[in-house]
């Protein structure tokens, strides 16, 4: 008898009745009268209390995580990670060069990705994503490991060095307890990132070990375009007048099964819907977007009601692309977004993944043009 | 039993019968050594040693799911070694909002509502998925979306037509059998019973294999297939020891135990169709009724094979028949709501109890019905019996469709 309700069930046999248009004129009726879709919050009951008064979100609707992460437990705020570059130790070479120096300590923790779930984590310093490690093109670096966590790591960084330094199995691989000193020049300029390369490689990046690297370009060393180039060199006053925010577009796999439960950029799902980046309309942005997504070959970045110019790894003072809604990005691929909200109305605009099974997974987010960020 | 539990060397011989406050002192003493036990491990806390940091099972059961205007609804049961908290809903890999009710963490075996107001679409496929605390992933299937009946009086009229077309109406006509049975000679009604013996042990196949079906579904705590042979052995012999209070039942008693066992069968049919009209009407065709109707003929017969011997009333006759196929309209009613698997793995346990209590009866009067000396398993009640599990079998067909 189970069998025969398996089979009356089929698609064919309940679109062929004609006892549906009554049903079908009840879900007409759900789409009038809908109540709740018109309030987003209201029907959150438990969770939405901890969410508080998220007025911005009513764009997604109901289709949206409840609640709220604690940034506080998790030691790292998605929003501060944005504009939190970590510019290290500055000191001279006995040549003259600038050295700069940046500690970064390897240890497992136990991380909030959505509200409610969490993920045992691997880290940088403690984070996902690791800290922004942010540089001038030519000076030498010097980047300190040391893992107190419970598995070998390494720091492996996208740039120019050589193989002692590569940061792979053999070449700096540290040991729980030990230290490595990787060193090498800050070269090419651009926009970058490192990650852990100790094996299982996928899975020591997906646990969270992974983070930016930015070399920003030396005006003097590009003097044809050095209006661009001083733009882009944090701490100048051409790049006082931009908003740089660094996103690391990752995901997460919270049960092992090679396919992630949770999207994000900067690691928790949802947080720029809940929390819109606030931008001031007349000054032009610059997004430093790096894509760690392990399993999915590639993401996306789609921007709305703007375009915006592309600086494929940021390896160039012109854009690569230029005039375009959308990029992809494959795993580890990464690379620069100008644009201006300039000629724009104030108000909120949405950017996601235009991977739609991502965004609705949690990789979306607002911008919220104003007139004047507080 | 009060012996091996009272001190060493109680031999009844050789000492005197304890006082019955000492024996309920006696009784205390293994209690009270199970508590200090039990505080001892809770207290001392030295099974620590064995934790190897492994994460706690999780384990939620889907119990039942509403859909309705405001959207999905599901109710959840915990399982697994420690309490879950769970930490999103998503419907077709989105993220949605969602209330739960209870709010809080699960203990094991407690259960609570989630209510997800997902725009669900009409005959289309969707998949609820459950993310836990440490990101476990539960999900369930809602094969075909249909808005789930509520109970309204409106459909209770349609609903008990339908059961008794399928529960009474062949009973009845099954019944109508009985002036023939009357001439049918011994060896005649040896084949009937025999029949009805064949008929009930396809019954109890049947009813079975779908308590099994629903205990898989239920929550793991609840040991579903444990829990379903447990419950049909106690059905059957607590039916058996109340038929053979006053000796081995016959005729009227026994008509009356076949007509439960055959009742409770049909409530469970009942169940079934019930839950085909909660996941959408237009699966219930005409074809499908006349086979249910076609299938129960047979138990019909059954029921009247005991009473050729007697002469019973019309309102006797009636009682059988209401006893036999009323469930079934009883099985619709709650059927056609939405009910945890549990509860059906329960009520078909117990039909699948009492089928084998008859069963074991009209066998048993099948073998006193032979002469002394000569063997009860003859042609004809061979043939009774293979026959009765055949038409059952072959009319199967029809509701298998």
């Amino acid at each position: 008898m189970r069998e025969w309700i398996r089979k009356s069930l089929s698609r064919r046999n309940l679109l062929s009745a004609g006892a549906l248009t009554a049903a079908g004129a009840g879900l007409l009726t759900l789409a009038r009268t809908q109540p709740i879709a018109a309030q987003p919050h209201a029907g959150h009951g438990t969770q939405a209390a901890a969410s508080g008064s998220d007025a911005k979100s009513h764009a997604h609707g109901n289709m949206m995580s409840g609640g709220a992460v604690d940034n506080h437990k998790n030691g790292f705020d998605p929003t501060k990670i944005l504009t939190d570059w970590e510019t290290g130790t500055v000191s001279q070479l006995p040549d003259g060069r600038v050295l700069r120096t940046y500690e970064v300590t390897g240890e497992d923790k136990e991380i909030e990705i959505i509200p409610g779930v969490f993920f045992p984590a691997w880290t940088y310093n403690g984070r996902v994503p690791g800290p922004t490690l942010r540089a001038t093109e030519g000076e030498r670096l010097r980047v300190v490991f040391h893992n107190n966590g419970s598995h070998p790591h390494t720091m492996h960084f996208h740039g120019i060095h050589s193989a002692r330094m590569d940061g792979i199995p053999g070449a700096g691989m540290v040991n729980p307890g030990d230290e490595f000193v990787y060193e090498f020049d800050a070269l090419p300029f651009g926009c970058h990132l490192y990650h852990c390369h100790a094996l299982p490689l996928k899975r020591h990046i997906h646990k969270g070990m992974y983070g930016a690297f930015i070399i920003d370009p030396d005006p003097a060393r590009h003097p044809e375009q050095a209006a661009v180039a001083n733009s882009r060199l944090l701490g100048t006053p051409e790049n006082k007048e931009w908003q740089e925010f660094v996103m690391v577009m990752n995901a997460f796999d919270t049960d092992f099964d090679n396919e992630n439960e949770v999207y994000a950029v900067n690691t928790v799902g949802h947080h720029f819907t809940k929390h819109p980046i606030q931008i001031a309309r007349g000054k032009p942005v610059r997004v430093y977007l790096v894509n760690v997504t392990e399993f999915d070959p590639i993401n996306s970045f789609h921007l709305h009601g703007n375009f915006f110019d592309y600086y494929d790894h940021g390896t160039t003072l012109t854009p690569t692309l230029k005039t375009v809604d959308t990029v992809v990005q494959c795993q580890g691929q990464r690379g620069i977004l100008e644009f201006t909200f300039k000629d724009h109305e104030t108000g909120l605009y949405m950017f996601h993944a235009h991977q739609s099974e991502f965004a609705e997974l949690g990789w979306m987010g607002m911008f919220d043009v104003v007139e004047a960020t507080s | 039993m009060n012996e091996s539990l009272r001190p060493p060397v109680a031999a009844e011989t050789l000492r005197p019968r304890a006082s019955r406050t000492t024996n309920l002192l006696w009784f205390a003493v293994p209690l009270l050594a199970l508590i200090l036990a039990s505080v001892w491990l809770v207290t001392s806390d030295w099974l620590k040693a064995f934790d190897n940091g492994a994460p706690p099972v999780e384990k939620i059961t889907f119990e039942r799911v509403v859909l309705d205007n405001d959207g999905i609804h599901l109710q959840v049961r915990a399982g697994g070694s420690a309490e879950l908290s769970i930490g999103q809903v998503l419907v077709d890999d989105a993220y949605w909002s969602f209330k739960q009710e209870p709010a809080g963490a699960l203990s094991p075996l407690s259960s609570a509502w989630l209510h997800v107001p997902y725009p669900w679409v009409l005959g289309e496929k969707h998949e609820v998925k459950v993310l836990t605390r440490t990101g476990v992933v539960f999900k369930h299937p809602i094969e075909v979306a249909v808005p789930t009946p509520q109970a309204q009086i409106g459909h209770l009229g349609p609903q008990a037509l339908l059961g008794i077309f399928v529960g009474i109406v062949p009973v009845v006509i099954g019944m109508l059998f009985y002036p023939a049975l009357r001439g049918v000679g011994r060896n005649g009604l040896n084949f009937v019973l025999a029949l009805t013996v064949g008929l009930l042990a396809f019954l109890l196949v049947d009813t079975l294999k779908e308590a099994v079906e629903f205990g898989r579904k239920s929550a793991e705590s609840f040991q579903g297939i444990p829990m379903v042979a447990i419950v049909a052995l106690g059905a059957f012999l607590l039916l058996f020891a109340i038929g053979r209070r006053h000796g081995t039942p016959t005729g009227i008693a026994l008509a009356t135990y076949i007509a439960l066992g055959i009742g409770l069968h049909n409530f469970g049919e009942g169940l079934a169709i019930g839950a085909a009209f909660t996941a959408g009407v237009a699966g219930l065709g005409v074809f499908l009724v006349l086979g249910f109707t076609l299938h129960n003929v047979t138990e019909g017969i059954g029921i009247v094979a005991p009473l050729v011997d007697n002469r019973p009333s019309l309102p006797t006759f009636l009682g059988l028949a209401l006893l036999a196929g009323a469930p079934a309209i009883i099985g619709i009613w709650i059927g056609s709501l939405t009910y945890a698997p549990h509860w059906a793995a329960l009520a078909l346990a117990i039909g699948a109890g009492a089928i084998l209590q008859v069963i074991v009866e009209v066998g048993s009067y099948l073998k006193r019905r032979a002469a002394p000396g000569e063997t009860w398993f003859t042609p004809s009640i061979l043939a009774g019996l293979t026959l009765g599990i055949a038409v059952m079998y072959v009319t199967a067909v029809f509701v298998k469709v």
